[in-house]
């Protein structure tokens, strides 16, 4: 079904090409950043994970966020989300691989990665990430590759895919809640040492995911002959509605808990990422935006007369999307590691290098989806008729 | 013929798959760090000091300024290689000094009295009974050594940071770039690290090894003294016993053994 | 029994042989761009102190072939299991084991002993980037 990729239109050819472009600067970055050493990004010894980790820890979130299709569809035969699920499973892929890319990117010796599956450590919450990541990845190709497969060929895909596909769902909720152990178990770092952290992360994911689904549905409806249909988009809709009001919930949990208990050591974070502390306060205006842009969404999803109409709310998807995204992948990290243990302020702010790198494996992620949904596409339509 | 190609090879794989099985259960058996170096016969040193658990007591009654502090913390960054840096934000300090609110940020208050607000205290890795950091890396490289050290093996290292988030204590640090150039005066026995690998006092383990004391113990002039926690008999066990002792950040369980008189 | 041009006509025929042409160039690089620079297998220079020694930690043939698994072995010990003196397989000499401070005690010409064969076999190890790789000098 590859082949299906290789042929498109000249705004395709275009698309791909831009990718490319900026892949290939990335890379350049990236060899650039293998030689010199991570000294190239803005991390520092107070700070000692930045922009890798934080995409990495925002995109687990979406590639999560598939089982919202499959979930509805396998379990209480939603009949609605049947023609998109592919679409949810082809972005798990896509997301997933960014995440594995972030996590090469972020090493400091990355020829050694083999080291996690040569000596196997099950007491670091690392080694299961690896094994859940990688899980999911191949979970989700095999999967939607023989869904689509039957699907083109007129047959039900074969029996085992049945029981992949009950075993992803799970897996799922696993991946976003190892990913969330990675930090909630650190002693030394209070503001991540809340049980509410796995939570937070997936209400954060179950309402960025499915946003950015919708918005690739309505692209979909745009660029190809193939309709997703209105009613799975206004589902999800409401699922978006749910994810987004949950965790804005939960970080008005941790609001409280901090600045009541008027604990120094654990207001001093959300005071560096809301107002500043001791003069340092790069982050503040990034999340106040943050705060903003899920307010908005807020009102314009709770309304059903504004999430009826796709125009507005591709409008709450987008906002949905950008202030999840600077909430877990800008204040969380940095939240963390600001002040240090020792109650010193370094401050983080990525460096050019370190964006060309990011952007470059975006690319990659944007790249694995593209060709997938224009294999799905390619496929319903050629169904279709068309 | 499609459907017994496809059985053929169904069998092919299982049989493949079965024939690895029993050399790689067998290999199981072992210790999987064992399994990929070849076994040897190898022993200590006859003078190598041993203890069931090292630790260490800082006397700061014996500190009158951060003079006191330069010798050790020279000693050890010579010996080590310890580069300089002047890019503050990859600086590489294995022991170096703080102020009270800073190295005990949980017994700081208003009223402190004024010789140990201004008093510089000397902080290094805590070589914690239960380290978060052992806990969490992904590979070993840092690991639990039978004497109560907590070990760096930089050959294993893959740099994912992971433990330096772990400490409570910030006590690691990460090769942000090649150390090389910044190393003012490289002592030859001892290796510099390469870039991209995470690194931090390991209690002069080479020095232990060779009958000697840690660097910085040697060069502190009796301010700092180092034994076995685990034997009664030791010195750092009669000043536990005699003394009221400090150590950083308690409530969290990792159990540091550096101990400080107060 | 005549047969149509059509059967036999190969698709893409620029393509193909194009594509195979590149491939063929790529894939005898190592050899016409080494063209002319053959050398000597390289003879290791063994320096006054090796020569006294007589023979090595273990005989010189299994240190040929099996000197990186000794080194792998000896860094496992020293790092991980506090072990610092190596035994030797016939039992009848210690060594302390260390890279800079045993091998290169005795080997202090890296230029003529290590690096002559790892260049011919193009291989660079990494132990230089930290092992200190000239101990004697000043």
């Amino acid at each position: 079904m590859l082949e299906l990729a290789l042929k498109g239109s000249k705004k395709y050819y275009g698309w791909i090409a831009v990718l490319l472009t900026i892949i290939g600067i990335g890379v350049g970055c990236y060899l650039w950043q293998l030689s010199f050493g991570l000294g190239l990004t803005g991390m520092s010894r107070d700070v000692s994970w930045g922009f890798y980790i934080a995409q990495f820890t925002f995109l687990v979130g979406v590639a999560a966020s598939a089982v919202m299709l499959v979930l509805p569809y396998y379990l209480h035969h939603y009949k609605a989300f049947g023609k998109i699920t592919i679409l949810g499973e082809f972005l798990a892929v896509s997301a997933v691989s960014m995440c594995l890319l972030f996590i090469i990117a972020d090493l400091g010796q990355p020829m050694r990665a083999l080291n996690v599956i040569l000596y196997p450590t099950p007491n670091s919450i690392l080694f299961w990430d690896m094994i859940v990541l990688n899980g999911y990845l191949f979970l989700n190709i095999i999967i939607g590759w023989q869904v689509l497969q039957g699907e083109r060929n007129g047959v039900a895909p074969p029996k085992w895919v049945k029981i992949l596909i009950y075993i992803s769902i799970p897996w799922a909720v696993s991946i976003h809640t190892v990913t969330a152990f990675l930090y909630c178990g650190l002693p030394g770092r209070g503001f991540w040492l809340t049980a509410i952290l796995a939570p937070r992360f997936l209400a954060s994911a179950f309402a960025a995911g499915p946003a950015f689904l919708i918005l690739l549905c309505l692209l979909v409806r745009k660029l190809t002959k193939f309709d997703p249909g209105k009613e799975p988009i206004q589902t999800l809709a409401k699922i978006v509605t749910y994810g987004i009001l949950l965790n804005v919930f939960f970080l008005l949990c941790e609001v409280f808990v901090v600045f009541y208990s008027k604990i120094p050591e654990h207001m001093d974070h959300m005071t560096y990422l809301y107002a500043g502390l001791h003069g340092h306060g790069v982050l503040v205006p990034w999340m106040w935006a943050s705060v903003a842009l899920m307010v908005i969404s807020i009102i314009l999803l709770i309304n059903p007369a504004t999430r009826k109409k796709e125009g507005i709310l591709m409008i709450a998807c987008i906002c949905v999307f950008c202030g999840t995204w600077i909430d877990k992948g800008l204040g969380m990290i940095s939240g963390g590691f600001v002040p240090s243990p020792l109650h010193h302020i370094t401050e983080y702010v990525p460096s050019m290098p370190e964006i060309a790198i990011t952007l470059g494996v975006y690319a990659v992620g944007f790249l694995v989806l593209t060709i997938l949904y224009k294999i799905a596409t390619t496929v319903k339509e050629q169904l279709q008729g068309v | 013929m499609e459907n017994s190609r496809r059985n053929f090879l169904k069998i092919a794989g299982i049989s493949a798959l079965g024939l690895t099985t029993t050399p790689v259960l067998d290999a199981f058996a072992v210790d999987i760090d064992t399994l990929l170096v070849k076994p040897i016969d190898a022993a200590p040193k006859e003078n190598a000091l041993t203890a069931k658990r090292w630790g260490m007591v800082i006397d700061t009654r014996k500190i009158k300024s951060e003079h006191d502090l330069e010798p050790m913390i020279a000693a050890c960054n010579k010996i080590h290689n310890i580069p300089v840096l002047e890019n503050k934000r990859h600086e590489i300090k294995w022991i170096w000094e703080e102020e009270f609110k800073h190295a005990f940020p949980t017994l700081e208050h208003e009223f402190v009295n004024e010789r140990i607000e201004h008093l510089p205290f000397l902080v290094l890795c805590n070589q914690c009974k239960d380290a978060p950091c052992v806990r969490a890396c992904p590979t070993k490289a840092t690991f639990k050594r039978e004497d109560g050290i907590v070990m760096m093996d930089f050959h294993r290292c893959i740099g994912c940071r992971f433990c330096m988030a772990a400490c409570p204590y910030g006590s690691r640090n990460f090769n942000f770039r090649d150390p090389r150039p910044f190393i003012k005066e490289t002592n030859k026995k001892f290796p510099t690290r390469m870039k991209g690998v995470v690194e931090k006092c390991n209690f002069c383990a080479e020095r232990l090894a060779v009958g000697l004391q840690p660097a910085c113990v040697e060069a502190s002039n009796g301010i700092m003294i180092f034994g076995d926690l685990e034997n009664p008999e030791s010195q750092v066990r009669h000043l536990l016993k005699t003394n009221y002792t400090i150590r950083r950040k308690v409530a969290l369980g990792t159990g540091p053994s550096i101990y400080y008189i107060v | 029994m005549s047969h149509e041009k059509e059967d036999k006509k190969m698709y893409n025929k620029g393509e193909v042989i194009t594509g195979i042409v590149i491939f063929l160039i790529i894939f005898t690089f190592p050899f016409w761009y080494n063209m002319g620079k053959a050398t000597p297998v390289p003879e290791p220079v063994l320096t006054e102190k090796a020569k006294a020694a007589v023979e090595c930690v273990e005989p010189k043939a299994y240190m040929k072939t099996e000197h990186m698994q000794v080194l792998d072995s000896w860094r496992s010990s020293v790092v991980r299991n506090t072990n610092r003196i190596y035994i030797n397989k016939s039992g009848n000499k210690e060594f302390e084991m260390s890279l800079s401070n045993g091998c290169l005690d005795c080997h202090s010409n890296k230029a003529e002993f290590c690096d002559k064969c790892h260049t011919y076999a193009s291989v660079s190890p990494y132990c230089w980037d930290c092992h200190i790789d000239n101990p004697k000098e000043k």
